[in-house]
């Protein structure tokens, strides 16, 4: 793979709203990967400032690869290790270091890493959050939970903050949103609960899909007497990565599903926030 | 000294004596100030008589925005005593003071230049009266008409070739801010008792030139303060004696401002930072229980009406670099004192308050000063604010108090200067972008083909080498630089003699401070061209006429604005390295060389007359506008934008460095709150970065498309563009087009 380490000498341009694919074509599938020490890793971009993706301003990496094929996915061109681009660590580190004093400046601001998912690549962003926190930087995770037994009792040292989809309570319904199985993230959220792990939930509420009450119900109690969750999230679907799934070639399933009403959004909230919840 | 009866009355309650025995603002006012640290809950609403007035001015915003000029008064060359009293509507009218008879109605100064009355008469379809004309060109010499007299052919073609552009050589320079609050804390019979003072200690040195040429400028600014008390006569009030009520401060401050305005048509005509001193007076009549908040509210709204309605008569080409009719009425406000007090007071908010009583509008073109240690509750309603009108700019106090103590003020858009103590020469910009495509063209200009440079040799082989071209790119600058400063010398020559400020020069010391602002535009064009040189592989390609225009670039290079130390490193050095090239020449009167990267709106036409650039930017593209990154190229965010902005060196660039950052209102999980404490959170970081100015405009790209095809459902919609605010739909086609095509960042800070 020499020639590609030449072409990442830097960072990809863009952010997590281009559509990328085939920037290493010679890319493992994920279940094919070996990451060895971690000393690269698949990457898809990065953008700065956001607020959105943890407490204060954040730097966010968007990594490549991901187990699940969520009907919703707004980065259905980070599921592939090779739709990313193989940079090294030392590159990244040295990256952040350049965001640092800022970050720093501003309140719990700090690295968000997002994906596709980390998890697939557990050494690698397990070394990008080390170095962030020798930065001096507040770290985040954003997963599905899905591998979350990849993410070592060592490895969550590194984090601060769980950022975790929880993508539906009902077993059918999480199969048919993402094509996986709801158990592992169910143990991974009981896992950083035991730790006392500081944890965002987040809920994509997709109507037609995911808007059922009992199954919003359901996560809003599993969730409820959890101490570490500080906020329930919940996002409103919108078509916004749908360009992305026709670029790919990729079946759209929710071509024609509007995005989420207020009243819903409302009905929800409430939902979550009677069963105990902090609820945004 | 002893204080004559009416300064007791007036300054009744004061404490302090340095201001009392000499002329200093500064003293009065940290010796008086009542700095607050509250919110903005105690504001109040526009009175009766102040939406009377605003209403009464309605239509003719209206006319404005559908015909450009209203009126012009053509056969009264303006002076301070030109034009008898004029108002806006006497019953309901608080503070009064108009610059012709009418409102709206512009007026003539034409000492600046014959050409720009001329043109600027044409374009509105009005003849100049012909006895003006004659005094004119024949009787009275003009700035303009000096300055030609002393060009050389070479600075003639660099001007015609857009090498330097927008220099102030045919109209006002402006950029001049004089203490106008010395009217109101003094009177002006004081003032000129001063001046005389001044004026005999110089009576026993030796007349050189620079000797009579200072007796002359003292006399002229002797006789404007006369006029100036002459002025407001006509209007009924004596301000030979200092005011005695926040009115009366508010009112006199107001004159002298408005004689600035009578006399000279300047680029940016700056108010200072008036606001905190206007307290010192309200907070006096407050406690006297001689004024309610309403009525101090009253007072502010009624000088902002009075700031939003200056007008004055321009050519096409101006407008083309300075859209949107933009004169800079630029009052600072908030900011800390040497004594670590803050300089917030409650008018900070009462200014800020305007743009909700009168809604949002480009001028007076509100600047922050903003500090780590502004009281929290002002740094939130700023950014509450900001959020709402688009209309703040913010600037960097930290920065900025070392260098010019806390009683500085900002001319234009970023040029920070102490009030009443220093002044600049005003000299626009180089296009910097030309000037590396000079030297790879051996001086020729890659539009045209005109030897306008020296005939240094061009680059030769098939791709451009680095270090070849910095070398060659660095002799260039050299001889723009030299050039500049000799362009400005004549100018500025020209300028005190024909076209002298007396009357804002009467609101100075007699022994300033003079800068000499000299100006860069096209910096992240420049920086991405030779980041593309030294990272990628360019193939300069030959048009007809053996000119390189246009370049082959093939692989990636690090572009500016992504907070990337492999392009921004060039970017600083850009900096320095014409601001040492500037400081080698010496300038007109030993004014210190300054040098700011701001383009107002100019970005636009500096790109339009240059040629394909070796980043790939096309011909005719317009540049980043001030320090910003090229549209589009800061493709990582705002912080990592800002922060390569940040990293530009100020003790390079003093005169200011500007930049724009346009982000889209997205939504708020974390609530209103949670969203300003965010915000706070960001200016502090990107100021404690060492950023120096941001604009901040909070808009969607979808509302400015909408505003370009419904004009008239927008008729305050104001947005923040290099340094200035301006309303969006007095902006030319064009130019929106360029604002549209800019970075818009997701998620606000
Ligand atoms: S987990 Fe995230 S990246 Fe993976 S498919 Fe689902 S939405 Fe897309």
């Amino acid at each position: 793979m020499a020639e590609l380490q030449v072409a990442a000498t830097e960072l990809p341009e863009g952010s997590r709203h281009d559509l990328r694919r085939d920037l290493s074509p010679d890319a493992p599938e994920i279940e094919d990967y070996s990451e060895g020490e971690g000393a690269f890793g698949y990457m898809h971009s990065y953008e700065t400032g956001s607020r959105l993706d943890g407490p204060g301003i954040r730097i966010t990496l968007f990594l490549s690869g991901c187990p699940l094929r969520c009907q919703y996915c707004h980065n259905p061109d980070t599921w592939h290790l090779k739709h990313g681009m193989r940079v090294p660590l030392e590159l990244i580190v040295t990256r952040l270091g350049h965001f640092a004093p800022a970050l720093r400046a501003m309140k719990k601001s700090g690295l968000t890493l997002s994906g596709g998912e980390p998890l697939v690549q557990p050494a690698f962003s397990g070394r990008i959050f080390a170095a962030a926190k020798a930065l001096g930087l507040h770290t985040a995770l954003d997963t599905s939970g899905f591998l979350g037994s990849r993410a070592t009792d060592e490895y969550l040292e590194n984090v601060d903050l769980v950022i975790l989809d929880i993508k539906s309570w009902d077993p059918d319904t999480y199969r048919r949103v993402t094509k996986q199985d709801i158990e592992p993230t169910l143990r991974f959220a009981e896992r950083l609960a035991a730790m006392g792990k500081p944890v965002w939930v987040r809920y994509v509420l997709v109507p037609g899909l995911t808007d059922d009450p009992a199954n919003v119900e359901g996560v809003a109690k599993f969730v409820a007497p959890m101490k570490n969750v500080e906020w329930v999230g919940v996002l409103p679907f919108h078509q916004l990565g749908a360009f992305k799934w026709k670029a790919l070639g990729l079946d759209y399933e929710l071509v024609n599903t509007p995005p989420a009403p207020r009243a819903l959004v409302k009905r929800v909230h409430a939902q979550i926030r009677d069963a105990g919840c902090n609820v945004r | 000294m002893l204080q004559e009866v009416s300064s007791t009355q007036a300054w009744r309650k004061f404490s302090g004596t340095d201001w009392q025995n000499e002329i200093s603002v500064r003293d009065f006012i940290v010796s008086n100030i009542t700095p607050y640290t509250g919110g903005a809950e105690f504001l109040a609403t526009p009175s009766r008589r102040t939406l009377a007035v605003w209403e009464k001015l309605q239509p003719y915003f209206r006319e404005e925005a559908k015909k450009g000029v209203l009126d012009v008064d053509v056969a009264t060359p303006s002076s301070l005593t030109s034009h008898g009293p004029g108002y806006i509507d006497r019953d309901n009218e608080v503070i009064v003071g108009l610059q012709t008879d009418q409102p709206f109605r512009r007026a003539i100064m034409p000492t600046g230049g014959w050409g720009m009355i001329e043109g600027g008469l044409k374009a509105i379809g009005r003849e100049p009266d012909p006895a003006v004309r004659e005094t004119f060109t024949k009787y009275r010499k003009t700035h303009n008409a000096a300055v030609f007299d002393l060009y050389t052919p070479e600075i003639r073609e660099c001007r015609r070739s857009n090498i330097i552009t927008g220099l102030p050589d045919a109209y006002g320079r402006g950029r001049i801010i004089g203490d106008y609050r010395r009217v109101a804390l003094y009177g002006v019979d004081r003032l000129i008792a001063a001046k005389k003072a001044e004026r005999a200690q110089i009576d026993a040195r030796w007349p050189t030139e620079e000797v009579m040429r200072l007796r002359e400028e003292m006399a002229d600014q002797m006789r404007a303060l006369a006029d100036l008390k002459t002025m407001a006569q006509g209007y009924g009030f004596d301000i030979g004696k200092p005011a005695a009520n926040a009115r009366e401060a508010v009112q006199w401050t107001y004159f002298g401002y408005l004689g600035a305005i009578k006399e000279m048509n300047g680029a940016a005509m700056s108010v200072g930072r008036v606001s905190s001193f206007f307290d010192i007076y309200i907070e006096r009549d407050l406690a006297e229980k001689t004024m309610t908040e309403d009525d101090a509210q009253e007072l502010i709204d009624q000088f902002v009406i009075k700031l939003r309605i200056v007008r004055f008569m321009r050519t096409p080409e101006y407008d083309a670099l300075f859209s949107g009719d933009p004169y800079w009425a630029t009052e600072c406000i908030g900011g800390m004192a040497l004594d670590g007090r803050t300089l917030v007071t409650r008018s900070s908010f009462r200014m800020l308050q305007t743009l909700t009583n009168l809604g949002p509008a480009p001028e007076p073109n509100m600047t922050i000063l903003w500090s780590k240690r502004l009281p929290e509750a002002f740094k939130r309603c700023c950014i509450t604010v900001s959020k709402e009108s688009s209309a703040l700019q913010f600037e960097n106090d930290d920065l900025m108090l070392p260098q010019f103590g806390d009683d500085y003020a900002i001319a234009c858009c970023v040029s920070g200067m102490r009030v009443g103590k220093q002044m600049q020469y005003f000299g626009a910009r180089v296009n910097l972008a030309k000037c590396l495509l000079y030297a790879i063209n051996g001086g020729r200009d890659e539009v045209s083909g005109v030897q306008v440079g020296p005939a240094y040799r061009p680059v030769e082989g098939d791709v451009l080498d680095y270090d070849d071209v910095m070398a060659k790119f660095d002799d260039m600058m050299a001889w723009l630089a030299r050039t500049y400063v000799h362009a400005m010398n004549c100018i500025h020559w020209s300028h005190d003699r024909y076209n002298y400020e007396r009357l804002m020069m009467a609101l100075h010391d007699r022994d300033i401070v003079r800068t000499m602002a000299f100006g860069i535009a096209g910096l992240s064009v420049v920086a991405d061209s030779l980041s593309a040189i030294k990272y990628a592989k360019v193939k300069p390609l030959r048009g007809g006429d053996g000119l390189f225009t246009d370049y082959e670039t093939t692989g990636e290079f690090p572009v500016f604005g992504n907070n990337d130390p492999r392009v921004d490193d060039i970017a600083v050095d850009l900096v320095k390295r014409f601001m040492d090239h500037l400081r080698v020449h010496a300038t007109y009167r030993g004014a210190i060389h300054t040098q700011s990267i701001l383009t107002i709106t100019s970005n636009v036409v500096y790109g339009k007359g240059t040629g394909n650039t070796p980043d790939g930017r096309r011909k005719g593209e317009p540049f980043g506008p001030g320090a910003n990154p090229m549209h589009g190229r800061d493709s990582h965010g705002w912080l990592a934008s800002c922060l390569s902005v940040a990293r530009l060196p100020y003790e390079h660039a003093q005169d200011g460095i500007s930049y724009t950052l346009s982000v889209v209102p997205g939504e708020t999980r974390q609530g209103e709150a949670e969203r300003i404490s965010r915000a706070v959170d960001a200016l502090d970081m990107y100021f404690g970065q060492g950023g120096f100015h941001i604009n901040l405009n909070v808009l969607s790209k979808e509302t400015l498309m909408d505003a370009m095809e419904h004009p008239d459902k927008y008729p305050q919609l104001t947005i923040r563009v290099s340094g200035y605010a301006v309303n969006f739909i007095r902006l030319t086609r064009e130019q929106q087009q360029d604002v549209i095509s800019r970075t818009f960042f997701h998620g606000e800070i």
